[in-house]
C-alpha cells in the first residue's frame, strides 16, 4: 500500500508542477467566465443605433412599432423608388415596405437595406407586424379595445410539482444540469482517460517501466497512475470552480449597474438557445438559469423556489460518484491501450472500441436522454456501466428513483470497473514488457485469458 | 551458502519455451556470470529472479526459503535497456526508486550524496535526465540500482555504453560492493571482464544451462594442455619434443624463443619441463589455460551439435 502511495504521490505531483496544468487552471477559469461575462458586456454595450424607415401603404402600423435601445423607427411617406434612392444618402439601416394588400392578405412584408440585418432584427420586425396586425384585426373585427386587450392578455408559467415530495421542480433547470453533467463527465474521462494512456506509453517507452516493475506490482503501478491522474483530474476541477465562482462574482459586483439594466431589459435572453448551452459547460448553471428562465417575472419566491427545487446533496453525490466511477472504468482500458502499442501512432485500432461507447452515450444523451429522462432508453442505457455515467447524470437532475434507479446502476459501475480493471490488468502486465510487435485483438485476448 | 538458488525453473511463452528445467546456485557474496548467446534465455531467468514474471515450473530460493513479494526489495536491478523518466530530475528521480524499494527518504537521500560524492556528479540533482549524455545517465542508473544497499544486485550488461575510463570505475565499485557484501548476478557478453571479475558462472544455450561453476575450475577442466615456455641456448628448429606434442606459435627476439606447444597427452608438465631442460635453458614456464571466450564458444559449439 505504501508503494501505491509512493506512485500516486509522484503521478499527482509531476503533473500538478507541469506548466501547463498551471496554465490551463487559470487560463479554463478565464475562458469559462468569459462565456457568461462577454454577452453581457456585448449586451449592455450597444452597437449602434439602428433606424428602420417605415413606408406604410395601409397606414394602420403609424407609430406602432415599439422602440427600442438600438432599434428607432421613422415613418416616411415617399414611395418606394424615392424612398430607396434616398436610403444610400442617409445614415438610416433599412426601409420596411408594408404594402397595401398586407391588411386584407397580409403575406410579406419587405426590408430593403444595404446590409443584411441581423436574426435577432428580422425576428423583432416580424413578431411586432404580427403583434400589430393581430391587434389591429381584434380592434376592427370583432370591436376589443386595447384596454380589454390588455386585461384578457395573460403570463402563465407552468410550476411542476412532484406529488410524493411537493416540491415544485423546473424542467429548464434540470436539462440544464443534465447537460451540464454529462458534458462534463464526457470531457472528463477523455481528457485524463488519455493522459493515464500517455503516461503507460512513457513509461513504456522510455523503458523505465521494467526498473519499476522490479519494484512493484503491474497492477500497484496502474492503479496507483489511474488514482494519482484521477485526483489531478478532480484538483483542477476544484480549482476551476472556485476561480470561475470568484470571476464572475468579481465581475458582477464591478458591473453590477449594468447587469441589472440588462436583466430587467426588455427581451428576456432566457430563450436563446446559445445562453443556456455556454453557461452549462462552465458547471455553474444553477442560478443563472434560474433567473433567466423565470425571466422578468419579478416572484422572488419562485426565485427562491427554483433554486431548492433540485436536490443539490443527491445530484452533487452522484455526480462526483459517476463522475469518478465512469473515470475509473475508462482509465483502465485506456491504461490497457496504452500497455499494448509501443508508441502513440498505434493507439488507433484499439481506441475505437473504448471511444465508441462515449461518443454514443454523449449523443444519444444529449439528443434523446435529455428529452425523454424516464423512457426506457435511457434506463437501460443508464444502467450500463459503460454508457452509465454520462446518461445517469443526464437523468439525475430531472430526478430518478433511488431504490429502481439509482442503486442497481451504481452497484453495475462498481462491478463494471472492477471487471474493466481486471481485463485491463491482465492485459497492461503483459503488454508493458512487450516490444516491437503489433499486438492483435487475438493476442490481447492470449494475454487475458493466460493463467500464470 | 547459496543467496539465490534455481531450482528446476521451466518457463514457457506461447511459442516457444525460454527456460527448460534451469538450475542454477548463486552463492552467498560473489559474483555470479549468467552467460549465454542472445536469446538463450537469460532475461527471462532474471525477470524470474525479480518477480517480473513467475516460472511455469520450478521455484526460486532467496537465501533459503522460497522468495516472496517482499524480497524484492533486496534486490537491484540494471535492465538491459537503460531508461529513466526523462521529465524527472535526476535527484528527485533516485530518491522515488529507492523509496519504491523500501527505503526511507530520509537514508535515501544520504546515501545518494555519498554516490554523488563517488561518482563526482554532485552537481546533477536538479537537471532533468534528458538533460544529461547518454552515459551520464548510465551513471545515474547505476546509483539508482545500488542505492537502497540491496543484498542482491542484478546487472545486465552494465559496461555497454561506458566509455574505458568508467568501465574501470565501474569494476572498482563492484569489486567493492562485494566485499561490502552484496551478491551480485552479472549478465554480460563480454568475457574479459568475466574473467576479471566473476566467481562463479553457468552457461545457458536455447533455454538449457550447460555449464556451471567456478571460473578457475571450468577454465582448468578445459585446459588444452598448451604451454608456454621461454628458452635460451638451443634454436627452436633443434628442440627435440614428445612425439604427440606440436609447436602452436613460436617468437624469438635477442637469443630467447617463446614457444607455446600443445598436445601433451596427459603427461605430468614436469615430464615436458624435463625434456626441454635438458636441451635448453628454462627462462620460464606456464600452463596456458583457455580463456571464458575459448570455454564459451566451444561449449556452446558443442551443445549445438
Amino acid at each position: 500500500m505504501k508503494k501505491i502511495w509512493l506512485i500516486i504521490k509522484r503521478e499527482y505531483l509531476t503533473r500538478v508542477k507541469k506548466r501547463s496544468f498551471v496554465v490551463m487552471t487559470f487560463l479554463g477559469p478565464i475562458l469559462m467566465a468569459s462565456v457568461w461575462i462577454v454577452p453581457l458586456l456585448l449586451a449592455s454595450r450597444s452597437e449602434g443605433t439602428k433606424i428602420i424607415e417605415v413606408l406604410d401603404e395601409t397606414g394602420l402600423f403609424f407609430e406602432e412599432f415599439k422602440e427600442t435601445n438600438d432599434t428607432k423607427f421613422i415613418y416616411i411617406t415617399d414611395d418606394l423608388q424615392t424612398a430607396k434612392a434616398n436610403l444610400g444618402k442617409s445614415e438610416d439601416f433599412a426601409i420596411l415596405y408594408i404594402p397595401l394588400s398586407s391588411y386584407t392578405t397580409p403575406k410579406a412584408f419587405y426590408l430593403y437595406s444595404y446590409k443584411k440585418p441581423g436574426l435577432s432584427l428580422k425576428m423583432y420586425l416580424q413578431e411586432s407586424a404580427n403583434k400589430i396586425l393581430e391587434n389591429k384585426k381584434l380592434q376592427d373585427v370583432y370591436g376589443i379595445d386595447e384596454a380589454t386587450l390588455a386585461s384578457v392578455k395573460s403570463n402563465i408559467s407552468l410550476v411542476v410539482e412532484d406529488i410524493e415530495t411537493s416540491k415544485k421542480s423546473y424542467t429548464e433547470i434540470s436539462w440544464a444540469l443534465g447537460f451540464a453533467g454529462g458534458m462534463l463527465i464526457y470531457f472528463f474521462i477523455f481528457m485524463y482517460g488519455s493522459q493515464v494512456m500517455r503516461g503507460v506509453i512513457e513509461e513504456k517507452t522510455s523503458r523505465i517501466i521494467e526498473v519499476i516493475v522490479s519494484s512493484v506490482k503491474p497492477i500497484q503501478l496502474m492503479l496507483g497512475k489511474i488514482v494519482g491522474i484521477a485526483m489531478v483530474g478532480l484538483t483542477q476541477f476544484l480549482l476551476w470552480i472556485v476561480l470561475t465562482l470568484g470571476i464572475v462574482t468579481a465581475f458582477t459586483a464591478v458591473y453590477s449597474d449594468q447587469i441589472d439594466k440588462y436583466k430587467t431589459g426588455e427581451q428576456p435572453m432566457a430563450t436563446a438557445p446559445g445562453q443556456l448551452f455556454s453557461s452549462d459547460v462552465m458547471g455553474m448553471p444553477d442560478t443563472q438559469q434560474g433567473l433567466e428562465t423565470l425571466g422578468s417575472d419579478e416572484n422572488i419566491g419562485q426565485l427562491i423556489d427554483v433554486f431548492f427545487s433540485i436536490n443539490y446533496g443527491v445530484i452533487i453525490f452522484t455526480f462526483l460518484f459517476f463522475f469518478v466511477g465512469g473515470y475509473l472504468l475508462y482509465a483502465a482500458l485506456f491504461a490497457a491501450i496504452g500497455s499494448a502499442v509501443d508508441n502513440e501512432a498505434d493507439t488507433q485500432q484499439f481506441m475505437l472500441p473504448v471511444t465508441i461507447p462515449l461518443v454514443f452515450s454523449i449523443i444519444i444523451g444529449l439528443s434523446f436522454v435529455l428529452n425523454n429522462p424516464d423512457g426506457s432508453v435511457a434506463y437501460w442505457l443508464s444502467l450500463i456501466p459503460l454508457t452509465s455515467p454520462i446518461i445517469m447524470m443526464i437523468r439525475v437532475p430531472f430526478g430518478v428513483n433511488i431504490y429502481t434507479d439509482l442503486i442497481p446502476s451504481m452497484v453495475l459501475l462498481v462491478l463494471g470497473f472492477l471487471g474493466t480493471t481486471w481485463i485491463a490488468a491482465k492485459i497492461y502486465r503483459t503488454g508493458i514488457l512487450m516490444y516491437g510487435k503489433k499486438v492483435s485483438y487475438k493476442e490481447l485476448w492470449k494475454w487475458i485469458t493466460y493463467r500464470p | 551458502m547459496n543467496l539465490i538458488q534455481v531450482d528446476n525453473v521451466t518457463k514457457r511463452f506461447s511459442g516457444h519455451t525460454a527456460l527448460e528445467g534451469v538450475s542454477v546456485s548463486v552463492p552467498e557474496k560473489s559474483i555470479f556470470g549468467l552467460l549465454g548467446p542472445n536469446g538463450a534465455g537469460k532475461t527471462t531467468l532474471i525477470r524470474i529472479i525479480n518477480m517480473i514474471t513467475a516460472p511455469d515450473e520450478g521455484h526460486i530460493l532467496f537465501a533459503g526459503r522460497y522468495i516472496q513479494p517482499d524480497d524484492i526489495d533486496q534486490i537491484g536491478y540494471l535492465p538491459e535497456e537503460r531508461g529513466l523518466y526523462k521529465k524527472m530530475k535526476v535527484g528527485e528521480q533516485s530518491l522515488y526508486l529507492a523509496q519504491l524499494k523500501g527505503m526511507s527518504r530520509h537514508d535515501a537521500q544520504k546515501n545518494l550524496k555519498e554516490w554523488f560524492e563517488k561518482f563526482d556528479i554532485g552537481g546533477w540533482g536538479n537537471k532533468k535526465v534528458e538533460e544529461l549524455s547518454k552515459g551520464m545517465q548510465q551513471k545515474v542508473q547505476f546509483i539508482i540500482t545500488v542505492l537502497h544497499q540491496p543484498k542482491l544486485l542484478i546487472f545486465d550488461e552494465p559496461f555497454s555504453g561506458f566509455d574505458p575510463i568508467n568501465v574501470n570505475l565501474l569494476k572498482q565499485e563492484i569489486l567493492r560492493l562485494r566485499e561490502n557484501g552484496s551478491t551480485i548476478i552479472f549478465s554480460t557478453h563480454n568475457m574479459s571482464s568475466v574473467e576479471e571479475l566473476c566467481d562463479n558462472i553457468a552457461l545457458i544455450n536455447r533455454s538449457r544451462k550447460i555449464l556451471e561453476g567456478n571460473v578457475m575450475e571450468i577454465r582448468k577442466k578445459h585446459r588444452t594442455e598448451t604451454y608456454e615456455v621461454e628458452i635460451s641456448g638451443i634454436e627452436e628448429k633443434d628442440l627435440i619434443l614428445p612425439p604427440t606434442c606440436h609447436i602452436l606459435e613460436k617468437e624469438e627476439t635477442a637469443g630467447h624463443a617463446v614457444i607455446k606447444i600443445q598436445g601433451f597427452m596427459n603427461h605430468k608438465p614436469n615430464e615436458l619441463l624435463a625434456r626441454i631442460m635438458q636441451q635448453a635453458d628454462v627462462h620460464a614456464f606456464r600452463e596456458i589455460l583457455p580463456t571464458m571466450n575459448d570455454v564459451f564458444i566451444a561449449t556452446v559449439n558443442a551443445a549445438e551439435k
